[in-house]
């Protein structure tokens, strides 16, 4: 029996997020987190620790010995700070654990209902559950088809269900007219696919920034008020201002919740050039800091004059607009006019940005992927012997399949012969 | 009006019918065959071949069973051909053009040697009922006969409609009479019904077609047998001719398409994809300038050809034309012509894995009845009825085939599960562990099943005791230590770099190491026999992969056990939809596996069955 885990407290920030573990190897998971032993029926405060060693989140932990637990196996339940980062770290710890996997949708209810751990009462108000739980999916799916993925989800389908057609058409009409060699279609096919996998998965970017937050760079002249911005949209003096240009030296970083997204507003060197030393080792750690930032806001007349490349969804914003006479598209940090807007643009620019990469963001689809592009590596080395071993390549591609199901949909025997009977002319 | 009691009886003496009474009469109940005419017994009346890919695996099931096809497919085989022998073993199917006469005799043969087997002539009009109970089947003479289990395997004859062009007529297979008595009583069963097509090409005179410019197909070297019992090939072995359709055949076809009776408008049935007429080949794949037919001579000493890639509706004269327009056939004579047959088969869905009707105890169907194509589908489900019948005779529990142990497990799941929407044939993609169920190890994962139930004779039964004995006594010296990677190079064994110590098996599940390569290693087995070699390398290949399945068919199985009762109502369950409840109602699957496997049936609908479930087995214990 696999031991399972998954959140099971909501999605998204909170005071407090639960995980739960249930299986065989719940306790030990558990306490693989921590230093310490834990009770095999108690409660204990510890704090978490990654495999590096490095501190995760501090927490309260609870066991359960089956079958006295919601399950009726051995039970955990990490009750965590409810930050995406900190759930999302634990949760890849646990994935990472042998033996571990993420629960499927109802599974924990299910396995109380296998050992009996349902009196009639839970039972009878499961039907609600259920059409919850269905509700919750069908919002996932359209969530994630609703987004550019959609369309890289469907193709991977088309491909995937293209690739193990080219093969079992081999395999299951050897004696008709059909290629007998379908190598180079189906590596072309696979290849597209696992590059698609690969940057999904590991170039989790944006799901990293919900993690760690986006990074916003304020970036203009010196003197163009950048650090009143920052202090006005922080509600703290977090950068010192003052009259004189080339104040700000170094890069400030203030973080905060713009609208429900981690934002890391970074105030930095105004730019210019200058004779300063040290004034100009802050301009240019400036530039970088904006280069590679999700988003600049550019606090000038002309963007060009700064030597920062403006980029899609960044946002021009005219200085000091307290100074002028029309006071369109402008600014002022000091009297708060156009900050609304600002705010309205980054999150609005940002948020767009966090749902069209829905898919990697859950751990669930990044073990998917991962899952899928390994067999997939394995069929492709499989497939360079060519047709001798389709029988191998086509159960790692049935295996690549699988994985992908929660995100491709279910590619099923029928989908295949679809695939075969409209692409060859069989029957002799 | 005479009068007479059996156990079981079996209607029709098709591939399904003879399967049947086998099975039956094997597990020692009184069984009856009956048939129009006892010469019908073992005919085929599609194409002269049995075996291919997922249709050979069937075969060798049947035989793993103590069936018959695969002991008559033997000594009726003309040209045997392991399909896919470059491939792994798990894909590899055996296949043989059939003698027609050879194969009726020797079905004959076996059937009247077949202890507690009777084969009675007469037509069945109508069965004897006990309220919803089949108690037996009364002739067209009056006669009745009583028994405690029928079995129906009446193949294309409900309803069906034999079209040539534009003419049609009530029949069967050619020369037959349609069984319309027997469909009124079916239709007063009330079961959900479909129609399907199938056609057969003209039939051609061998001595009128010029042999001599058109390509040969030969049989295998070292030809693979269907029966683990059978050691050599009995009758003289021939090859078939390959010619190709050209561009004035196409010509001939469009030109007269309105003509063809699928074209023009006369046939309602759906027709299976993977066998279509020239016609639909021609329309449907109208960039392709050519196709290949295989010239298949019908017997040794028959000169019928079958020319397999042109079954057709057109009429007569037009076939002649295009016939003749292709190379080798110019001046072919047509003995029979082609044509297309419509057939009322039984939504399978209805039946349950033993292919009883719920609804009406005591009967079974099996075959092309119940939606399938080919002689290996119809056996392998005549086999299960047999059995099932025999065993409810008995009083014993019905044998429950799974996708975990069998291609029968596969086709009796996706048949009563998911149902047909074409003429449904076997192949290997269906069968989700196909690497573990490959036609060479039918025997071990299927006779000691037979055996359990009673249906494996002694013959076969010792002959898999030795063969296990020897597999056995193998695999123990190879898995009695393991070899560091210094002593497996040293003997020229090649593996992966990675310091793992492995066993024998271990080593043999790479590719490219033979049972060969390990004789330096282990000296004793140097005298372990060729056959012996060959089956333990392949155990041993997908050994990786099989222990990857294990989980998947662990979870299956768990499902599995989760039993639903057939009275189950899916219309109290709350949360359901409409759509999904119709679906779970005609499926009526027997547990939480099935259940899942019927088409839209979502994860959290699953739970919710099994909550339901859970209470009401607590509420009847309570």
């Amino acid at each position: 029996m696999d031991t399972i885990f998954a959140l099971a407290s909501a999605q998204g920030k909170a005071g407090v997020a639960v995980i739960r573990l249930s299986g065989p190897l719940a306790h030990s998971a558990a306490a693989g987190l921590t230093c310490d032993p834990l009770p095999p029926r108690g409660m204990r405060v510890r704090s978490l620790y990654a495999d590096d060693g490095s501190r995760l989140d501090d927490g309260l932990i609870l066991t359960f010995q089956g079958p006295a637990s919601f399950t009726g196996e051995d039970v955990a339940e990490l009750q965590i700070h409810g930050s995406t980062a900190s759930v999302n770290a634990v949760m890849r710890c646990l994935s990472d654990t042998d033996g571990l996997r993420l629960a499927e949708p109802g599974e924990f209810t299910r396995r109380a209902l296998e050992n009996g751990k349902m009196d009639l009462t839970q039972v009878e108000g499961l039907a609600d559950l259920i059409d919850a739980e269905t509700e919750a999916q069908r919002k996932q799916a359209q969530t994630i088809l609703a987004g550019e993925l959609g369309g890289l989800a469907e193709r991977w389908r088309r491909h995937l269900i293209r690739a193990a057609s080219l093969l079992e058409a081999v395999i299951d009409f050897a004696d008709e007219e059909v290629p007998t060699d379908v190598t180079p279609e189906v590596q072309t096919l696979v290849t597209g696919v696992m590059q698609d996998l690969q940057r999904e998965a590991d170039g989790v970017k944006i799901a990293e920034r919900i993690r760690t937050g986006f990074e916003v760079a304020i970036v203009g002249l010196p003197n163009a008020g950048k650090s009143t911005l920052l202090n006005a949209l922080a509600g703290r003096e977090a950068a010192i201002t003052s009259e004189y240009a080339g104040t700000t030296r170094d890069v400030i970083e203030v973080r905060m919740d713009l609208a429900g997204l981690p934002v890391t507003l970074l105030d930095t060197a105004g730019l210019r050039e200058t004779e300063d030393h040290v004034e100009n080792l802050g301009i240019e750690l400036a530039r970088k800091r904006a280069d590679s930032a999700d988003l600049r806001v550019f606090l000038t007349e002309d963007p060009s004059e700064l030597g920062v490349q403006m980029l899609d969804g960044d946002i021009q914003m005219l200085p000091k607009s307290d100074l002028r006479e029309d006071g369109n598209g402008g600014i002022s940090g000091k009297t708060g006019q156009g900050i609304d807007q600002l705010i309205s643009h980054i999150s609005c620019v940002l948020g767009k940005r966090s749902t069209s990469h829905g898919i990697a963001t859950r751990e669930r689809h990044r073990v998917a992927l991962i899952d899928a592009r390994t067999a997939l590596g394995a069929a492709m080395a499989v497939l360079e012997s060519g047709p001798d071993l389709y029988d191998i390549a086509a159960e790692e591609l049935r295996t690549a399949i699988r994985a992908l199901e929660t995100l491709v949909g279910r590619i099923g025997v029928e989908d295949l012969l679809d695939e075969i009977f409209s692409s060859f002319c069989l029957g002799k | 009006m005479k009068h007479s009691k059996f156990d079981v009886i079996v209607v029709g003496a098709g591939h399904a019918g003879t399967e049947a009474a086998h099975a039956a009469a094997r597990m020692g109940v009184e069984t009856a065959l009956v048939t129009l005419s006892a010469s019908d017994i073992g005919v085929m009346s599609c194409n002269p071949a049995i075996g291919g890919l997922g249709k050979g695996h069937l075969v060798r099931e049947i035989d793993a069973l103590d069936g018959v096809m695969g002991r008559v497919a033997d000594q009726a085989g003309i040209q045997f051909r392991l399909l896919n022998r470059r491939k792994g073993p798990a894909v590899q199917g055996p296949r043989t053009q059939a003698d027609r006469a050879l194969y009726r005799a020797a079905m004959q043969k076996e059937t009247q040697a077949q202890n507690h087997l009777t084969v009675v002539v007469g037509e069945v009009v109508d069965f004897l009922m006990d309220g919803p109970k089949v108690v037996g089947i009364k002739l067209a003479d009056d006669t009745e006969i009583h028994a405690g289990a029928v079995i129906l395997t009446s193949g294309t004859f409900l309803r069906g409609i034999i079209h040539i062009g534009d003419v049609s007529r009530p029949g069967g297979r050619m020369g037959d009479r349609p069984s319309v008595k027997l469909a009124e009583r079916l239709d007063s069963l009330d079961l959900p019904m479909g129609r399907l097509k199938t056609g057969t090409p003209p039939r051609l005179d061998g001595r009128t077609i010029d042999w001599s410019d058109l390509e040969r197909q030969d049989g295998d070297d070292d030809p693979s047998l269907f029966s683990f019992l059978s050691t050599s090939v009995v009758a003289p072995q021939v090859s078939c001719g390959i010619t190709h359709t050209n561009a004035r055949t196409h010509e001939i076809i469009e030109k007269n398409l309105s003509r063809s009776a699928m074209y023009g408008g006369h046939i309602d049935g759906v027709g299976p994809r993977y066998c279509p007429s020239i016609e639909d080949k021609i329309v449907r794949f109208a960039e392709k300038d050519s196709h290949q037919i295989f010239l298949e001579p019908e017997g040794v000493e028959d000169h019928t050809i079958y020319p397999n890639g042109i079954s057709t509706s057109l009429p007569q004269d037009v076939q002649q034309d295009y016939v003749r327009s292709i190379k080798g056939l110019e001046k072919a004579e047509i003995l029979q012509p082609g044509y297309a047959i419509e057939y009322d088969y039984v939504d399978p869905r209805v039946l349950t894995s033993s292919l009883s009707l719920p609804d009406a105890p005591g009967l079974y169907l099996a075959g092309q009845i119940n939606g399938t194509t080919g002689y290996e589908e119809a056996a392998a489900q005549g086999l299960v009825a047999g059995l099932n019948a025999a065993l409810a005779v008995l009083g014993r529990d019905p044998i429950h085939f799974t996708r975990a142990d069998s291609y029968i497990g596969v086709m009796i799941d996706d048949l009563t599960t998911r149902g047909v929407a074409e003429p449904y044939r076997m192949f290997t993609s269906r069968a989700e562990f196909r690497l573990s169920l490959r036609a060479d190890n039918a025997d071990q994962r299927l006779t000691p099943i037979g055996i359990g139930l009673g249906c494996v004779g002694k013959e076969r039964q010792s002959r898999f005791g030795e063969k296990m004995d020897k597999l056995t006594a193998v695999k123990s010296k190879l898995t009695d230590r393991t070899y560091t990677q210094k002593e497996v190079r040293a003997v020229g064994i090649n593996v992966n770099q990675d310091g793992n110590r492995r066993d024998g098996m271990a080593l043999l599940a790479f590719p490219d190491v033979s049972f060969d390569d390990l004789v330096p290693l282990v000296p004793e087995l140097e005298a372990v026999e060729t056959g012996i070699r060959l089956q333990v390398e392949r155990d041993a290949l997908y050994a990786n992969y099989i222990a990857r399945q294990k989980k998947d068919v662990e979870a299956m199985k768990r499902d599995e056990s989760y039993e639903i009762p057939r009275d189950f109502d899916y219309s109290a369950l709350e949360g359901l939809s409409s759509e999904m409840k119709q679906k779970l109602s005609l499926a009526r699957p027997l547990n939480i596996a099935q259940a899942g496997r019927v088409e839209g049936v979502t994860p959290a609908a699953l739970t919710l069955l099994l909550a339901k479930l859970r209470r009401e087995q607590k509420v009847r214990k309570a």
